[in-house]
């Protein structure tokens, strides 16, 4: 694996490799247009002296449809794989060949003469003052690059002449060419529909995968009831595990803590806004009032950052101290309270929505029994939608832990195991962010703690999410 | 805002010239009058003078050649629409919708422990007049109630009148059993407890059994009386709604189809009850359903495109209607 | 039982309390309202009262010698030699002349610094333009320095703000005013250039051709794909377990924090396929399968919504499954779809953290031109500049914001239109 920091190399080699990517895709496309053309025309002359395309059994362009997908899917499809594994296929041969003198021992001095082969092939070093061995293997290196492009242009080119011959032949009177194309068509909205699956996957297994790597160095029971932490102390390799500074508890307890803050913000304003626009409002202030609420949703998260960090937290710290508290600049109130403000509309939209999902009928039964319009809301309506009023609850506290941006710039960055609002904490989203943004090589295990956060945050979500999910589903059945 | 309230004007738009037409050939001698038909003196805003000039037709009526089936040439209802001995009283109601009327000009009472029936086709503002009777329409936006509505000489739309309290003394029964989602003794508990009606725990008990058994529902629900309303049957939930809305001991009952969504079955039981309220409760009924009609009210009205056409003792109305719409409507031509 | 006219007086005499509590009732909620909306109008507001400021910028008038001593070059057309020159040299000589009194290493230093370290620069690309100018003097409106900027605004405003200024760089910035040698005009550079460490050279072009480009490559990934997976469902997709998998799937991952698509986007496009950092590919790739979800929901919302006689009108002419899809909802269903893929694209114009993650935080100065250009986007150069200590990046990042929400609000705008104009009530 190569170290992160050295992205110029890999940038310069993505570069190259993406030019060719690319004309090697438009080149394709060329030749799909190509092959269906050549398709299409050869269902129309086979349907001439037949008496026309009704002879067909499909439309002549389905003809080129069918010749124009075998042309070009599995040339694509070689493409993508291709491009997915030369590089780690090129550099495991040039490594696997380096003369003995400099083969590595380890992860790092693996990575370390990687990027200096790469670097050579690259022409970004120069190749005055370097071993031979070196030199050697980046011009290995550099001959195996050439061979891989000459080869897949070769194989790309092959495979779609064959597919569009393949495809071209088959266009008979008697072939079934619509059928086949829906079945190709569809088989391709099946992949787009699994898409979501594999991210699924993608995510559970990237996080999971490095999160046990982590745990190998940290014991899980150490991460997930320490109470210390403090990640800048195990830079070094030898520090690694050094007793309890990868404990989580502070980072969990700062998480809710902001988030409890920013729920006492978000769910009263947010319930009783979507409460007094469905049941109070008229007509026309609900219509101006729910899309400016609805704004409030729309701004992006590092704009409230930039709020909590400059307007709002020097304003509570000012007002405190004129109370004479001390509110520290980078207090969870400030960065809670604006992630509320950013919640509010979430909670007011769901809630506005279960809330006019309880039928009418109801708020008649009660008001025909003489009760005020308040205390319909409170006996009769909000009990009735309580479960989706507790499952939109659910998902803005989901979305409070995973917020980042906002406690980012407005949180603090020392871990602090505190449940006073005044004081500056820390966040799980705050410390992914601090352990992931610095130059560091990726299997350290601060990086490697960042995944660790990462699954907890998302295995907590996600739960929260399933949940409060079927709950509202539920609900909304209910209803129907 | 019901769904349902909101269609309505809308379906009384719809239907109108459908029906125009249909009834068009039937009138051509009634269009001289049609044009000289003023649209309701304004100056007739005074009930009593209304009332007066009411000739009280108290002999089997004939069928008057100036009826028509147009219900636009209908100006003033038949049959008897007063009372001496009235609960409420109701002159010149008017009702919009926005810019739509749904009911025109309509005046009545309603007696004292009586059963009076609203029928007429559906769309005809039959249930709209019956919510203007405990302001149930307030909650419709854009609904506006114009005339006098007094229940006991007090004007139920005067401004200082607090519909909470007119609400307790009007009960109401939907057309869809309506419990909340709570158990079944809190759905009766409900009114008394907003209200304050009960002091204590044991008279809270008290009413609510009181209730269930006015209802004749106490029999069946005694042993699951914690279990939530909306397990009940379609018939024991409307019951339910008939034991909460006595609960609170309201003077007079409107029923909204009560029995349209239940089976025979369960319709009978409700039937059974709402002659048996009839001796302590004044009850208006509104029902798609003339046969129920016929079975529980002493009194009938009948409404058309919004106008009330006829009133009259509900034996006259089904065997010698006074009105040919009325007529019409009873024998199945339209409806 | 006690008797109705009992209970109508103890309902009488409830009605104060409740019409109190009613009245309270009513105004929590509208109190909530108010809440919401003063957050809007403050947050706008405060954006905007921070952020006006940077669509000017200070200039200095100078008159300039173009002297060809001075900045030690002999050939205009050689880029090693233009490279090499003393730019600097010609501002610094400009406000010598302009100020002969000063005298004294630290306060020539300080006189210097009146000035933008780009305005030799500025300079060169102007002789470079114009090579005639050579040897010539002429009077030129010269970028000042971002301290000056921000002093000589808070001046004019009433309140000045000295920060790390001197008394004698104030003296001569009041000098220069009494002379109408400085003056406040349309910051262009703002729009023009990437960015800068120095606040008065840094501009937001960089961010916005990456927020273009890793726009564009995102729309063009989630858009096809995204309606594709929603027509599959939709219309295709047998109701079994496996596509309600796949629908828990995507609803779930509408709710998943961005920040972990980061993650996934670093473990597995970065350190897994190697492509490389910082570029929009990377971006674009993170935001799709970000706002995958979105498109989906929304285009599937847009397909159920098309009537199904319309399908069976379209199957009873004999058209394939597949023809009546292509021919009939889907054109029907397009508002509704591209309602959505706006909606997404503004979501993903807004977003930060999962940028963080891989790499576009970096300090670029050029503006990106490819997608396999290093670039950071509008968000990300938000963040940049909310950290930076320069006092004058507060005024830059406000603007900025001001940019940010202003494309935002035409997107959203713009769905709202498009849903208003061309969506269909069946």
């Amino acid at each position: 694996m190569p170290s992160l920091n050295s992205w110029a190399y890999l940038f310069l080699k993505g570069s190259t490799s993406s030019m060719q990517a690319t004309n090697l895709l438009i080149l394709l496309l060329g030749f799909g247009v190509l092959a269906f053309y050549l398709g299409r025309g050869r269902s129309l002359a086979i349907a001439a002296p037949l008496g026309g395309i009704r002879k067909l059994h499909s439309l002549p362009s389905y003809y080129g449809m069918h010749a124009a997908l075998w042309c070009a899917l599995p040339s694509l499809f070689l493409l993508g794989l291709w491009l997915m594994f030369d590089e780690s296929v090129i550099n495991s041969l040039v490594i696997g060949s380096v003369a003995a003198d400099i083969a590595p021992i380890d992860t790092a001095t693996y990575n370390l003469l990687l990027n200096k082969v790469a670097n050579l092939a690259d022409g970004i070093l120069p190749r005055k003052g370097q071993t031979e061995s070196i030199l050697a293997a980046s011009d290995h290196m550099q001959s195996l690059r050439v061979i891989s492009s000459w080869s897949l242009t070769a194989l790309l080119l092959a495979l779609s002449t064959a597919g569009l011959f393949w495809g071209w032949s088959k266009t008979a009177s008697d072939f079934r060419a619509r059928p086949a194309v829906e079945k190709v068509m569809q088989n391709l909205l099946l992949a787009c529909a699994c898409l979501a699956i594999f991210t699924t996957l993608g995510i559970v297994l990237s996080v999971l995968f490095e999160s046990i790597q982590f745990f190998r160095s940290v014991p899980i029971y150490d991460f997930v009831f320490g109470l210390e932490w403090s990640p800048q102390t195990a830079i070094r390799e030898d520090q690694v595990g050094s007793s309890g500074s990868f404990g989580a508890v502070p980072l969990f307890v700062g998480t809710l803590l902001v988030s409890a803050v920013a729920m006492v913000v978000a769910v009263p304003v947010g319930l009783m806004s979507a409460i007094y626009l469905a049941e109070y409002a008229s007509k026309n202030v609900r219509n101006y009032a729910k899309p400016a609420l609805e704004v409030l949703a729309g701004i992006p998260t590092v704009v409230y950052g930039f709020f909590a960090a400059l307007t709002v937290a020097p304003f509570l710290r000012d007002l405190g101290s004129s109370f004479g508290l001390t509110v520290s600049s980078e207090s969870a109130l400030a960065a809670g309270g604006v992630m509320g403000i950013m919640i509010i509309p979430f909670i007011s939209s769901l809630a506005d929505d279960v809330i006019t999902a309880v039928p009418q009928s109801m708020r008649d039964g009660s008001l025909a029994m003489g009760a005020t319009k308040s205390e319909t809301v409170r006996r009769v309506v909000i009990p009735a939608a309580l479960p989706g009023i507790v499952g939109g609850i659910m998902l803005a506290v989901s979305r409070a832990i995973g917020e980042t941006m906002i406690v980012v710039m407005a949180a603090g960055m020392a871990a602090k195991l505190t449940a006073n609002p005044l004081e500056s904490v820390t966040t799980v989203t705050v410390q992914i962010v601090t352990l992931l943004t610095g130059d560091q090589e990726f299997d350290s295990p601060k990086t490697l703690a960042a995944f660790a956060l990462g699954l907890m945050l998302f295995t907590v979500t996600l739960l929260l999410n399933i949940f409060a999910l079927h709950i509202v589903k539920k609900y909304r059945e209910q209803y129907e | 805002m019901s769904p349902t309230d909101t269609t309505k004007p809308a379906k009384v738009a719809k239907k109108s010239p459908a029906l125009k037409t249909s009834a068009a050939a039937l009138n051509k001698a009634a269009a001289p009058n049609k044009a000289a038909a003023p649209k309701k003196t304004a100056a007739s805003k005074k009930p009593k003078a209304a009332a007066a000039k009411k000739p009280r037709v108290m002999a089997a009526p004939k069928m008057s050649s100036s009826q028509s089936l147009d219900v636009d040439d209908h100006k003033v209802t038949v049959g008897k629409s007063f009372s001496d001995n009235a609960k409420m009283t109701m002159r010149n109601i008017n009702v919009f919708y926005g810019d739509k009327q749904a009911i025109y000009d309509v005046n009545i009472d309603i007696a004292k422990n009586e059963v009076i029936a609203m029928i007429g086709p559906s769309g005809c503002g039959k249930s709209t007049f019956l919510r203007t009777l405990n302001r149930m329409n307030d909650t419709v936006e854009g609904c506006r109630v114009e005339g006098e509505i007094c229940m006991d000489g007090e004007d139920l739309y005067a401004p200082k009148l607090d519909v909470v309290e007119l609400r307790a003394r009007v009960g109401m029964v939907f057309q869809k059993p309506n419990p909340f989602p709570k158990s079944i003794y809190e759905n009766v508990a409900y009114g008394p407890k907003i209200h304050g009606l009960a002091d204590t725990r044991v008279d809270l008990d008290e009413i609510v059994e009181n209730s269930l058994r006015k209802a004749s529902l106490w029999e069946e629900v005694k042993e699951r009386l914690h279990q939530p309303g909306t397990g009940l049957s379609g018939g024991q939930q409307q019951r339910l709604c008939i034991a909460r809305a006595i609960a609170v001991s309201p003077e007079v009952i409107l029923m909204d189809e009560p029995c349209s969504a239940l089976d025979p079955i369960a319709t009978a039981k409700i039937e059974e009850l709402i002659e048996e309220l009839s001796q302590n409760f004044t009850i208006a009924i509104v029902t798609h359903s003339m046969q129920q009609a016929a079975r529980v009210s002493h009194r009938t009205a009948y409404f058309h495109l919004g106008k009330l056409i006829e009133v009259n003792p509900t034996e006259q109305v089904f065997t010698m209607p006074e009105h040919q719409l009325t007529e019409a409507y009873i024998t199945g031509r339209f409806g | 039982m006690s008797k109705p006219v009992d209970h109508l007086n103890k309902i009488k005499h409830s009605l104060r309390r409740r019409n109190r509590a009613e009245a309270r009732f009513r105004w929590y909620g509208r109190v909530a309202v108010f809440i919401g909306l003063a957050a809007v109008a403050v947050l706008f507001g405060d954006i905007i009262s921070k952020g006006h400021g940077a669509f000017q910028a200070t200039y200095i008038n100078l008159s300039v010698a173009y002297n060809q001593d001075l900045i030690g070059v002999d050939n205009l057309t050689d880029p090693d030699e233009l490279a090499m020159g003393n730019w600097q040299a010609l501002p610094k000589a400009a406000l010598r002349a302009q100020f002969p009194e000063v005298s004294g290493r630290s306060d020539k230093r300080k006189l210097s610094g009146l000035l933008s370290s780009g305005a030799g620069y500025d300079l060169k690309d102007r002789l470079l333009a114009n090579p005639l100018l050579l040897g010539e003097t002429e009077s030129i409106w010269l970028l000042a320095d971002d301290d000056i900027d921000t002093y000589y605004k808070s001046w004019l405003a009433g309140d000045a703000y000295a920060a790390r200024l001197t008394d004698k760089q104030i003296i001569w910035i009041e000098q220069l005013h009494q002379q109408g040698q400085i003056r406040l005009q349309l910051n262009t550079n703002l729009f023009t250039r990437g960015d800068s460490r120095e606040p008065e050279q840094a501009g937001i072009r960089g961010a916005v051709m990456g927020s273009l480009l890793t726009l564009v490559l995102t729309l063009m990934l989630s858009f096809p794909i995204g309606v594709s997976a929603a027509i599959y469902l939709e219309e295709f997709a047998p109701k079994n377990r496996w596509t309600d998998f796949i629908e828990v799937n995507i609803n779930n991952l509408a709710a998943v924090p961005s920040i972990i698509f980061g993650l996934l986007g670093l473990a597995i496009f970065i350190n897994f396929f190697h492509v490389p950092r910082s570029v929009p590919i990377v971006g674009g790739l993170v935001l799709t399968l970000m706002t995958l979800p979105t498109i989906i929901i929304t285009s599937r919302a847009a397909i159920k919504s098309v009537p199904p006689s319309i399908r069976q009108a379209a199957l009873g002419m004999g058209a394939s499954k597949y023809q009546t899809v292509l021919h009939h909802v889907l054109p029907l269903a397009l508002p509704g779809m591209l309602t959505g893929a706006i909606i997404g694209m503004a979501q993903a114009l807004g977003e930060t953290a999962p940028l963080l993650m891989i790499g576009m935080v970096a300090f670029i100065v050029d503006i990106p031109g490819s997608f396999t250009d290093p670039a950071t986007v509008l968000p990300v150069q938000i963040f940049l500049w909310a950290d930076s200590p320069e006092r004058a990046f507060i005024e830059k990042t406000s603007a900025a914001i001001m940019v940010l929400l202003t494309f935002l609000i035409i997107m959203n705008t713009s769905a709202v239109w498009l849903r208003k104009r061309l969506e269909r009530r069946w």
